[in-house]
């Protein structure tokens, strides 16, 4: 084999260090062995995920406190301050299963507030930065090359997004326990810790899952419509503003809801936040959450992977 | 899947059978690539030169285990980039086409943390940056986003976290495309360097000059397949070391304008082609041809619009392979 052996130094036009050859050259022979395993380089790609999200601390802090934060002064604040006919709690909340005393809007508020903050945050976390990395630079190539199978990295990026989903469901709690007029205190009352833990881990889950699903699926030119055809129903008809079990007067819309997985979400923490508050049974949410984990997750995994290696 | 060193892909830094691949369109099926026999010794820099949609991209993606082939098998390090895409990925570095660096991360995170996904330490991902970040000259720009980087900066830093890992083989997609002259002459001295070392290199090209001055062996690719390949000086002489004249005229050439020049009988011409409005003539001495055609040309009522003569080159060498002029 012949090798070529000229070695002409090398000049930076640009300033900013000389690099020599024989530094260039050490690169080759001075080498570290890499021993990747698939647990490293998980852990790896989840260490970039937390040190970007560091680094974005106050904006994606922001993002998670402002939306809860107005709502709840709004809605708990505002609203029972300017008189008894704006305060929606009342109707709704009379329609419950099982009212004990008056309940106050804020108590529906909480688990419907955080039920949206999880799905609102995994689809910034997952799918607005996977269109970005799909986009005619294709920066997903980046990682693609990493030493994994690509599903690996689908589900990476599910669970870096549920995290963050959850620390953005998690935000809700203090907003909505600290900011009401005065007597309008939310009714949260924790009975199964464990059982809350593993709702919103799932809850958490499966937003990001979807959130994945939506990123590889959606034409980047149409992102605007992810607004309008995906997150503003599911919100406005996921259970966040009354209870499920309130819909009854509206039959055929309390059917109708229940192909939406937010309202699994946002009933499943009714169950263990604010259990004053009728709720739909336990097993349902269960199911629900944790098989729409599952095809989510599936179908994310598969079309994302299809779109990494065309 | 048979193991994963294929029969045939021993010895080889990379080998491709046959490969093959085809998008399916609304329009109907889509050959990229029909058919492509490589192979590339360890230490080889090896070249993939063809113009813009040959299929040199393609080719790439299928051996960095991106694209996923339609037919026939390739080998990296003697591993099944189908069967064995991890493995493969473990052995090689590869430097897009675009700027694909984690725009999130600071240049220096930017190889540390490439070092960790390829199982290195804390410790030693930091070292091995210190040291990509001190060989490429981008030391004081560490702390920088990688998005303030100018395109030269860009490029090495895309070359040194392709190295972090010292890959087997080093993949390099159009690397200095867009790159001022001074800046790809940079990258060309680093890229010396590093074959001189022994790394296997595969780079793909559309700049003829680009491929002669830095590989040793080059394919020629042109609508998905290899026309020719070999070394610089194989590629010259199995097409003829051949200097080409052409002369284009204000009007069409009247199809007997070769014929009466007698050109075609002239000593060391190997062919003269006319075709619309010019005359080509592939020849080893070309010394008066020019004249004669012009002189023909007036003879015939034509006024000459442009001329050229181009010494044999690989521009030459695609010029005969294809007929067609090479266009960046």
């Amino acid at each position: 084999m012949t090798t070529t052996t000229r070695r002409a130094p090398i000049e930076v036009a640009e300033p900013g260090g000389t690099p020599s050859s024989a530094q260039i050259a050490a690169l080759i022979a001075d080498a570290p062995v890499p021993r990747p395993t698939l647990l490293k380089t998980f852990n790896a790609m989840m260490a970039r995920e937390f040190r970007v999200l560091r680094r974005n601390a106050i904006a994606t802090f922001t993002r998670a406190v402002m939306q809860p934060l107005l709502f709840v002064f709004v809605f708990a604040y505002v609203f029972p301050k300017i008189g008894g006919g704006f305060n929606l709690g009342g109707g709704a909340a009379a329609a419950g299963a099982s009212v004990k005393g008056s309940i106050n809007f804020a108590t529906i508020l909480v688990p419907g507030l955080m039920a949206s903050m999880l799905l609102m945050q995994g689809i910034m976390a997952v799918t607005f930065p996977l269109v970005m990395e799909f986009s005619w630079q294709r920066t997903i190539e980046d990682r693609a090359l990493a030493p994994v199978p690509i599903r690996v990295l689908a589900i990476q990026k599910i669970v870096a997004g549920a995290v963050q989903s959850f620390i953005g469901a998690v935000i809700v709690f203090p907003i909505v326990l600290l900011v009401h007029a005065a007597g309008q205190a939310p009714h949260v009352h924790v009975t199964n810790w464990a059982l809350f833990i593993l709702i919103l881990a799932f809850a958490s889950l499966l937003t990001s899952s979807l959130g994945l699903l939506l990123g590889t699926i959606m034409d980047p030119r149409k992102m605007q419509m992810l607004f309008a055809v995906i997150l503003l129903p599911a919100t406005m008809l996921g259970c966040v503003y009354y209870p499920w079990s309130a819909l009854h007067h509206i039959r055929w819309l309390q059917i109708a809801v229940l192909i939406n997985p937010m309202v699994y979400m946002s009933e499943g923490l009714r169950a263990v936040l604010t259990p004053v508050l009728g709720h739909m049974p336990l097993w349902a949410v269960l199911v629900a959450l944790i098989g729409g984990t599952a095809a989510f997750g599936y179908l994310g995994t598969r079309t994302f992977t299809k779109r990494v290696l065309n | 899947m048979t193991a994963a060193s294929g029969a045939g892909a021993s010895g080889h830094a990379i080998r491709t059978e046959d490969l093959r691949k085809t998008y399916k369109s609304s329009r109907g099926d889509v050959p990229a690539v029909r058919g492509i026999d490589l192979s590339v010794g360890s230490g080889q820099f090896f070249g993939l030169l063809g113009p813009n949609g040959a299929g040199k991209s393609t080719t790439i993606g299928m051996l960095t285990t991106l694209i996923l082939p339609t037919g026939g098998r390739a080998w990296v390090s003697g591993l099944d980039v189908v069967a064995d895409p991890v493995g493969v990925k473990r052995r090689i570095g590869v430097v897009t086409q675009t700027n694909t660096l984690d725009m999130q991360l600071t240049v220096a995170e930017n190889l540390e943390f490439r070092s960790r996904f390829f199982g290195l330490s804390l410790r030693e991902a930091s070292r091995r940056a210190t040291q990509l970040l001190e060989a490429f000259g981008l030391a004081d720009r560490r702390k920088a986003m990688s998005t303030d980087l100018s395109g030269g900066q860009a490029r090495r830093l895309l070359i040194a976290r392709a190295l972090v890992h010292r890959p087997d083989v080093l993949f390099l997609d159009e690397p200095t495309a867009g790159l001022d002259p001074q800046t790809r002459v940079n990258l060309w001295d680093i890229l010396q360097v590093l074959h001189a070392e022994g790394q296997t290199i595969l780079l793909t090209t559309h700049y003829m000059e680009e491929a002669e001055a830095l590989c040793e062996q080059i394919a020629v690719i042109d609508h998905g397949e290899v026309l020719a390949s070999g070394t610089v000086n194989e590629l010259k002489d199995s097409t003829g070391a051949e200097t080409v004249i052409t002369v284009r005229y204000e009007d069409t050439v009247p199809e007997d304008l070769a014929a009466r020049t007698g050109l075609a009988d002239r000593p060391g011409v190997s062919k003269v082609e006319a075709d619309g409005d010019f005359v080509r003539v592939f020849t080893s001495e070309p010394e008066g041809v020019l004249g004669e055609l012009v002189t023909a040309g007036s003879a015939a009522g034509l006024t000459v619009r442009d001329a050229s003569q181009l010494k044999p080159s690989l521009e030459t060498v695609f010029l005969t392979l294809t007929g067609r002029e090479y266009r960046e």
